[in-house]
């Protein structure tokens, strides 16, 4: 049988796809979020409902966004609103079942930098975006999927800034600061598969991608990772890899 | 009572270190062709305030027209990852900012347009957001028209613990929105996403609307459920058909990669930014050379909406060199 090909970028979307259950509300971001989300609703959960901050609720895409406000996102909407009805009676309501999140660091708790990076955020060395919904996500999905590429330098001991709060300083940290829900269950990255310690929530190693080791993924973390019980992730079916290259993406937008 | 002036006459209203702030979201409905009027009137000591601007924010920014902003992102997503310009200005020391979310923004606009001091929301608790300030209470204290706090964290009265974060109104001098229908008189209809143009609005005490069609006003009253914006609250509207290129305007145009990647390409070197602006800018009279200049009816023609669609499904997104 001959092995199957695919890049990072395709086993990083099936992966995160895969975090999707049938029916939840998913609360989308450009890139490799709208790749895994609409692969999801094109495979095993198929009633997932996608909604976009910039006020698209339940879009039947056809053509891949290239942004949350592109009118791509129109494409058989159930409403058509704005951002303050997105926000506040979607995600502050509580209706989000699952986000997705991305940074330029991102620390064991899953905090999560995509503000600037440096000591003082007033001088910063390098500077970004910003939150955007973020930080609004990070505070009041039910729980959220963390995008990354693992680089030592990404995952460092303590983030610069925190655009999007995590567990904040593990245990029970979250409850206290007085945020009402949510939290990152996983986070998908170039090499492997983290999730979070039920307890302590600090990020373990679940998964290390094929034709890596577990311990060549704590070596390019920039904390200590648990990698006990690590196994490897997952491959992508034949069936994924099709589904995403000839229906999702068909036109290369995000796909490499 | 027509509204109606022509956009330099427009755009020549908003005077030197005015507050305001911008329709659209990232890649779509911004007021472009305003903006560029602004570059060309050399507008210095801009404050302006917005959820998620794009090049609209970018261009002002590099133009050297901006001084202050309260923002919560300031990029053209999967164009541009980081707002190039915003990016330069930040790290080279020429801009004052102060970071919130993109809720929190939409939030204080909420609270201006509903005439109320603050907004409280459920968000940001436990992040930087909260936590860190750029701008220093010195900057706050001498300009008024900042709010002397960027937020506050308070108990609910109601229920002691119940958090919650308020995030101060609102207000600007103006407000400029691109939308896809007005009529004379300022009755507003946006299609599809409204992002927070209403509210934006509604909290500045001059609206400027730019439209792709201005439209007999039976026509926007018989379906009065589809408009947006009360008439009384626009003080100005002008007819700009491709007011938005190189973004997309939903049922009209898509946005312009070609335009955008020539954007992105030049903004983060300086001497290739100065180029970009001269050609596209300042060595353009108005909107219409500067549609002539980047592609003419014939490039445009290519971005026009197909009507099942209310974009182009067949528009070329990458591999835009050849």
């Amino acid at each position: 049988m001959s092995e199957l090909t695919y890049t990072l970028t395709e086993l990083m979307a099936v992966t995160a796809a895969r975090e999707i259950m049938d029916g939840e509300v998913v609360f989308a971001g450009t890139g490799l979020p709208m790749l895994g989300a609409m692969l999801a609703q094109r495979t095993h959960a198929p009633n997932c409902i996608i909604i976009f901050e910039a006020g698209t609720i339940a879009s039947q895409l056809a053509h891949l966004p290239m942004s949350v406000g592109d009118p791509r996102a129109m494409r058989g909407a159930a409403v058509a609103a704005g951002l303050l009805e997105v926000f506040s009676y979607v995600l502050q309501a509580g209706w989000v079942d699952v986000g997705f999140l991305s940074g330029a660091q991102i620390d064991r708790y899953g905090n999560i930098n995509s503000t600037s990076i440096g000591a003082d955020p007033r001088h910063p060395k390098v500077r970004f975006s910003g939150s955007g919904g973020a930080c609004d996500i990070a505070c009041l999905a039910q729980r959220n999927i963390i995008i990354a590429l693992h680089e030592k330098r990404r995952f460092p001991d303590k983030v610069d800034y925190v655009t999007s709060p995590g567990w904040l300083a593990g245990g029970d940290a979250r409850q206290r600061a007085g945020l009402v829900r949510g939290g990152p269950s996983v986070v998908v990255t170039t090499k492997g598969v983290m999730r979070f310690h039920p307890d302590t929530k600090e990020m373990y190693l679940a998964s290390y991608h094929h034709g890596l080791t577990a311990e060549a993924v704590a070596e390019d973390t920039g904390f200590t990772l648990d990698i006990t019980g690590a196994k490897e992730t997952a491959l992508p079916t034949a069936d994924e890899l099709h589904i995403l290259r000839e229906v999702v993406d068909p036109e290369r937008v995000f796909l490499k | 009572m027509s509204k109606l002036i022509g956009l330099a006459e427009a755009a020549a209203l908003v005077p030197d270190g005015a507050t305001v702030s911008f329709g659209g979201f990232t890649t779509q409905r911004h007021p472009m062709a305003f903006v560029y009027e602004l570059v060309r009137l050399k507008r210095r000591n801009l404050y302006l305030f917005g959820h998620s601007p794009g090049g609209d924010w970018d261009i002002l920014i590099g133009a050297g027209c901006v001084k202050r902003v309260e923002l919560a992102y300031e990029a053209d997503e999967a164009f541009n990852t980081i707002g190039p310009r915003w990016r330069l200005a930040v790290q080279r020391g020429e801009i004052e900012w102060e970071d919130y979310s993109n809720f929190s923004m939409v939030a204080r606009f909420t609270a201006g347009a509903m005439g109320i001091p603050f907004m409280p929301v459920r968000s940001l608790l436990g992040s930087d957001v909260v936590a860190r300030q750029a701008l220093t209470p010195e900057q706050r204290q001498a300009d008024a028209r900042t709010s002397p706090l960027k937020l506050h964290v308070m108990q609910s009265p109601f229920d002691p613990n119940d958090r919650v974060v308020l995030v101060p109104a609102i207000h600007t001098d103006f407000c400029v929105i691109h939308v896809q229908k007005a009529t004379a008189n300022g009755i507003v209809r946006i299609e599809g996403q409204t992002f927070a143009d209403v509210q934006q609005a509604l909290c500045a005490d001059t609206v400027i609307v730019t439209a792709e069609e201005i439209v007999d006003e039976s026509s926007l009253r018989s379906e009065p459920e589809r408009n947006q914006v009360p008439y009384f609250a626009v003080r100005y509207v002008c007819h700009v058909p491709w007011g938005a290129h190189p973004y997309a305007a939903y049922n009209y145009y898509d946005y312009d990669p070609r335009q955008l990647k020539r954007y992105h390409d030049s903004a983060e070197d300086d001497t290739l930014y100065a180029q970009y602006l001269e050609q596209f800018v300042y060595g353009v009279k108005d909107h219409a050379q500067y549609l002539q200049v980047v592609g003419g009816a014939e490039r445009l023609d290519g971005l026009r909406s197909a009507p099942e669609y209310g974009y182009r499904p067949d528009l070329k997104r990458r591999r835009l060199d050849a």
